[in-house]
């Protein structure tokens, strides 16, 4: 094969620059260890200079959040006809919105926390208190509160008491204008890498996520040693088959291209609820697709490349 | 793509009894195989997702009125990069050596030319020079501080600081300063209860001129009160001193070391009077103290690079390090008054701001019910950075307030910047109509930028 120029996006303006920074590093470093020659981009004014330059023969979409994952990129990416790893910019758009993406991986069957999607406005003008009673009249507590975009658990916040949720409110509005608030499953909640290859969209082994102070929030997810990982999951057979089906299923429904990861919470009734994808996963030391990698008996460099060679056989976007 | 293989789950180990490094198949793993040896003291060290929303901070886009970089473009880099090269042609074979933990000699003596500036009559032997003025607050507490013992310090502080005594697991309690710094009456309170809670207080750390964070400065007269207090107590004084040189007027402060040389320690640094990146800082203790600094010194570090200490004496030699500094108290000052105009210009009723005269930092304080914390990351999507106030306490407070610098950006970007986060303020606020006030929320990790945060 001959020697391919990469060039991995990463870093950006998002919340989520610092992550997406780690997992550009962690993959190039792989990359170039697979032999590929790789270029580390941030996505500034320079970027369309580069591209129109430079011409890589592929790139990889290392961003998080933002830009980088809501599609933007991915359209910048098509119009410069380089071809990329990863989701093209209208799948980016399905799975980057919440509650687009449970709406649609619900609509073709899977179970999915029953969910509000409410902008601040309406709680301004309809007054805050009252929706928010119904809105734990009709989700039970605990609930959870997430920005309806964006990754990395920023702004996520388990809600225990109905007197916190006005605080968790004004946390969850500081990343975005819109809130998703879901019905709380407890569960084993799990990870779900799926890869495309030859065959089509494969299911990894799940990998369980078991966060020491019971949530998986951004500190437990970056710092090492305050999440046990398990992998595969210690789901059972019926579990274990359920969870691979589901992340192919969303993988397929939101039409998502390369890679993904599902993230699911197995209920104590084995019900398998959809939590949301990643069209651009983390690639992190602590993130859990480099693990599922692991676990499958391949690598991020392995694997990646090949879906390089995939996205470069494909030509333009 | 190959085909992944599935773990043959024969191999998988059915009890997971061990926490391995990586994931391997059937595994169990936290990523850290070493979390059991870890010391209490790390209990802080853990991501955080506030320091990880200042990594856009070093993107242009964002007007970041949050790091602490002094602004360096002032210096005259060509004369200093030829004597550098002099340094090494002439002195290399002293300059790449080791050196003695107490500090060339030569740069001693200079540093006591520089402490005359603000009263203090020093003897070049008991200045013990050291990797900035972090690493002697990082051995002035290994000296005094066991577990659990306590020490006062300014509400707010200096985040290193407090990092410093997290780190011996010291437990810090804090004094409330007023716009003339440190309340004399407050310190003998909370020096009150301690003993009567009976605490071991060790020292007070207090950063009398042009605070970091909060812009103040400790009224001349109140000095002599402050360390009549300290005696009365029974308590040592840790002097930092970084600012001292960095009046806009000019003026310089009585240090309080000139004034109780026995029972003071004073911390100095070339960080922001020459340059951060040499890492060169100091300490002045009485005797017996400065003794013990030196062997801590060695079983740190050795000894400070001697080439960066070098660099320094010479410069200091060589140079007009004073026209130097008055260059920078220029700079400075044009931003503060970019600062402060653009704060009275756009800021919403309700907020209030500390008015340095020297320094690099305005302490500012919102209106009641807004989580300066929280708001960071509605404040980073409309591109400006600060350093929230609860950063600077070990105790929970400061969630009103932030720390705004001005050392770093433009005067231009100041004013963009304060006029954004006014903007970001507003719709904060509109949030709170809505929902009321919020209390706030715990979050882990640390709170302010790292140091090479512009």
């Amino acid at each position: 094969m001959a020697e391919r120029t990469v060039a991995v996006l990463a870093g950006g303006l998002s919340h989520e620059r610092d992550v997406s920074l780690r997992s550009g590093r962690r993959l190039s470093v792989a990359l170039r260890d697979a032999g590929l020659t790789v270029q580390e981009w941030d996505t500034d004014a320079s970027l369309i200079g580069r591209l129109r330059e430079q011409r890589p023969d592929a790139a990889v979409v290392a961003l998080h959040g933002g830009e980088g994952e809501n599609g933007s990129v991915q359209t910048v990416l098509e119009m410069f006809g380089i071809p990329f790893v990863g989701t093209h910019s209208q799948g980016c758009r399905r799975a980057w919105d919440k509650p687009i993406a449970k709406a649609l991986v619900s609509g073709a069957g899977f179970a999915t926390p029953d969910w509000f999607v409410l902008p601040h406005s309406t709680f301004r003008e309809l007054g805050a208190q009252s929706v928010l009673d119904a809105m734990v009249e009709r989700l039970g507590l605990p609930l959870i509160l997430k920005p309806d975009q964006g990754g990395s658990a920023l702004g996520a916040q388990v809600v225990r008491d109905a007197a916190e949720l006005p605080t968790a409110m004004v946390g969850c509005f500081a990343y975005g204008d819109t809130v998703l608030a879901e019905r709380f499953i407890d569960g084993t909640e799990v990870a779900v890498t799926v890869v495309e290859g030859a065959d089509g969209p494969e299911a990894l082994p799940a990998v369980e996520i078991v966060p020491e102070n019971g949530v998986y929030d951004y500190t437990s997810r970056y710092t090492a040693g305050l999440t046990d990982f398990f992998t595969p999951a210690r789901l059972d057979a019926d579990a274990e088959k359920a969870v691979g089906e589901l992340a192919i299923g969303a993988h397929r429904t939101l039409g998502l291209r390369d890679i993904s990861r599902t993230d699911a919470i197995v209920a104590a009734d084995g019900t398998v609820h959809f939590l949301e994808v990643n069209s651009s996963p983390g690639l992190t030391e602590t993130s859990t697709v480099p693990m599922a990698l692991e676990a499958a008996g391949t690598s991020l460099g392995k694997v990646f490349d090949e879906l390089i060679g995939r996205a470069a056989g494909r030509g333009t976007a | 793509m190959s085909e992944p293989q599935v773990p043959d789950s024969q191999s998988a180990e059915p009890n997971l009894p061990e926490t391995k490094p990586g994931a391997e198949p059937g595994s169990r793993t936290n990523l850290d195989p070493h979390v059991e040896r870890y010391a209490a003291r790390t209990a802080g060290m853990t991501a955080s997702e506030i320091r990880a929303l200042f990594a856009v901070a070093s993107r242009p886009e964002v007007v970041s009125l949050a790091g602490g970089m002094p602004n360096l473009a002032a210096l005259p880099l060509e004369s200093l990069s030829q004597q550098m090269s002099e340094l090494i042609a002439q002195d290399g074979l002293t300059a790449l050596q080791y050196g003695s933990a107490h500090g060339v000699p030569a740069l001693r003596e200079q540093i006591c030319e520089v402490m005359a500036m603000e009263g203090i009559t020093g003897h070049p032997d008991d200045v013990v020079v050291t990797v900035g003025s972090q690493m002697a607050l990082d051995m002035v507490t290994r000296l005094f501080c066991d577990p659990g013992d306590v020490v006062i310090a300014e509400g707010p502080s200096y985040v290193g600081a407090l990092g410093s005594f997290a780190a011996y697991q010291a437990e810090v309690v804090h004094v409330a300063m007023d716009d003339d710094g440190l309340v004399p009456e407050n310190l003998r309170t909370a020096l009150a209860e301690c003993e009567r809670a009976g605490k071991r207080v060790k020292f007070l750390y207090t950063i009398p001129n042009f605070h970091n964070p909060a812009g103040v400065t400790l009224a001349a007269e109140r000095r002599a009160e402050i360390l009549e207090i300290c005696r009365q107590y029974d308590v040592l004084v840790i002097e930092d001193n970084p600012y001292g040189l960095l009046a806009f007027d000019g003026q310089t402060y009585p240090a309080l070391r000139s004034m109780d040389p026995d029972n003071v320690v004073y911390l100095g640094s070339f960080s922001k009077t020459f340059a951060s990146g040499l890492r060169v800082g100091w300490v002045l203790a009485p005797h017996a103290v400065r003794e013990k600094l030196v062997l801590a010194s060695e079983s740190a570090t050795l000894c400070p690079p001697t080439l960066n200490q070098l660099v320094v004496s010479k410069y200091l030699a060589t140079h007009d390090w004073k026209g130097q500094i008055k260059t920078f108290r220029e700079n400075y000052r044009e931003r503060r008054d970019a600062m402060i105009g653009a704060l009275e210009q756009y800021m919403p009723e309700g907020c209030s701001w500390t008015h340095p005269e020297g320094g690099f930092y305005v302490w500012l304080t919102v209106p009641e019910g807004v989580d300066a914390k929280a708001m960071l990351a509605r404040a980073v999507t409309a591109r400006v950075a600060y350093a929230s106030g609860t950063g600077f306490y070990t105790d929970g407070l400061g969630s009103r307030q932030m720390r705004l610098s001005y050392c770093y950006p433009t005067p231009e970007r100041i004013r963009e910047g304060v006029r954004r986060l006014a903007g970001v303020l507003e719709s904060e606020m509109d949030l709170m109509r809505t929902f009321g006030s919020v209390t706030t929320r715990a979050v882990s990790g640390p709170q302010t930028p790292g140091p090479d945060t512009a």
